[in-house]
């Protein structure tokens, strides 16, 4: 399998604050991934990073194969939409795509012109008169119009209406479904990653909580509860991701290949957000997370 | 055609969603063999989902025997589910409801009467009977 994106003990100071440290990552190619976190986590640094935007203060990343930023070649080959989409506010929506076909070696002017005449942009509106959505919109045509082998978007939808955030991923998606490009998309919005993404990166306090496939995390991952004098009989090789008590009951998220088969516990599946929201609850500090302990 | 919808809330992996709609379209003669099923870019597009969940449920249907690729042109029907059982759901519906009036007047509630429903067709599947 191809890697889209792989970091190893990737790590950026802003002076004496880490933005992001100690990142680990392999990130398979053809997928569309979301990365989750709260804000300040990391994760427009981490994307800066694998758009060559930022250099790393230590470890290495490599994007595509080649490190980001550093050739030409590799420019081409990644389509980026910075936070809040920005455009030139004085340009038209044309001039945009003159300035992309200019640009870009590999630009697909008829892509572009399709994409927009199916939006309804108005090639003579100036990027400043058009609503949040539609520069969105632009923004993305001017990265998918460059027929990149993977796109980085930063909080895309964050400033979008729903209507708008639907029509943007769908653009998304089926840009996707045509040229078959990797995505790696941030957004604190689970309910959007739950449709579009296969992949999933948690970022809590700059480090990397949690990483994979989606529906692999959601059928190694399990809400427990039970009778709180249980708790002490469970297998030690469950990973306990997060608990909560009250004088009788205990409720454990822990993650596990194996069934659980002690009829003491009602074990239930968990959605996206909750699994989001249980490693957001309860970020490890360090790169092992110790093994459930077992006290009575 | 027909057009999938997909349910964030109810926990079924959505490409599982595909493959039920399907079912459940065949089963109901809404879909029949040689219909063609929405390519991936317009179930991409109704639904704003990732294209892979969509191949994901179109292998699925394929490996089931339900629907067959045509490369180039699109997956159409190739099988309906339950077509010469259609006229047999008449009376075998009226059974059910005189069971179901039986059982209530023995005093069980619907969740009673589901689980038994539910138990009765899995152990009747695990020996083989149904």
């Amino acid at each position: 399998m191809t890697v889209a994106l792989e970091a190893n003990g990737l790590g950026k100071r802003y002076g004496r604050i880490w933005g992001l440290s100690d990142c680990t990552l392999a990130i398979p190619a053809g997928r569309v991934v979301g990365l989750v976190g709260p804000n300040g986590a990391g994760k427009t640094t981490l994307l800066h990073l694998a758009v060559g935007l930022l250099q790393p203060t230590t470890g290495s990343l490599s994007v595509l194969g080649g490190r980001p930023g550093t050739t030409s070649a590799q420019l081409a080959r990644i389509g980026f939409v910075a936070q809040d989409a920005p455009t030139y506010t004085g340009l038209s929506v044309g001039d945009h795509l003159r300035l992309g076909a200019w640009m870009n070696p590999s630009w697909d002017a008829r892509l572009a012109e399709e994409r927009l005449g199916r939006l309804g942009l108005d090639p003579r509106r100036k990027a400043g008169q058009l609503s949040g959505g539609q520069r969105a919109q632009l923004a993305l045509t001017l990265a998918v119009a460059k027929r990149p082998d993977l796109l980085v978007l930063d909080e895309p939808v964050a400033s979008l209406d729903p209507l708008a955030r639907r029509e943007f991923l769908k653009g998304l998606m089926e840009g996707v479904a045509e040229h078959g490009a990797s995505v790696i998309l941030s957004s604190h919005i689970v309910a959007d990653l739950q449709r579009v993404c296969d992949y999933v990166v948690v970022l809590v306090d700059s480090r990397v909580q949690v990483a994979g496939d989606i529906q692999e995390l959601l059928a190694t991952h399990h809400r427990l509860t039970g009778p709180r004098h249980a708790r002490g009989a469970l297998p030690g090789d469950l990973l306990l991701i997060g608990e909560s008590q009250t004088d009788r009951q205990s409720t454990l998220i822990v993650r596990t290949d194996g069934p659980i088969l002690d009829p003491a516990w009602t074990v239930e599946q968990l959605d996206l957000e909750d699994l989001v929201l249980a490693y957001m609850t309860h970020p490890r500090e360090h790169e092992r997370r110790p093994h459930l302990e077992i006290h009575r | 055609m027909i057009e999938f919808h997909l349910d964030t809330r109810s926990g079924v992996p959505p490409y599982q969603q595909i493959v039920q709609q399907v079912r459940h379209a065949l089963r109901l003669g809404l879909l029949e063999v040689g219909d063609q099923l929405p390519t991936v870019k317009e179930a991409v597009a109704a639904m704003a989902i990732n294209p892979n969940t969509v191949l994901k449920a179109y292998r699925e249907l394929e490996h089931l025997g339900l629907v067959a690729a045509r490369p180039g042109i699109g997956i159409f029907v190739a099988k309906t589910l339950g077509d010469h059982s259609l006229a047999a759901h008449g009376p075998l519906r009226q059974d059910l409801m005189r069971w179901l009036a039986k059982a209530r007047r023995a005093g069980l509630d619907d969740e009673s009467i589901e689980a038994i429903f539910r138990d009765v067709v899995r152990s009747a599947s695990a020996e083989g009977v149904a």
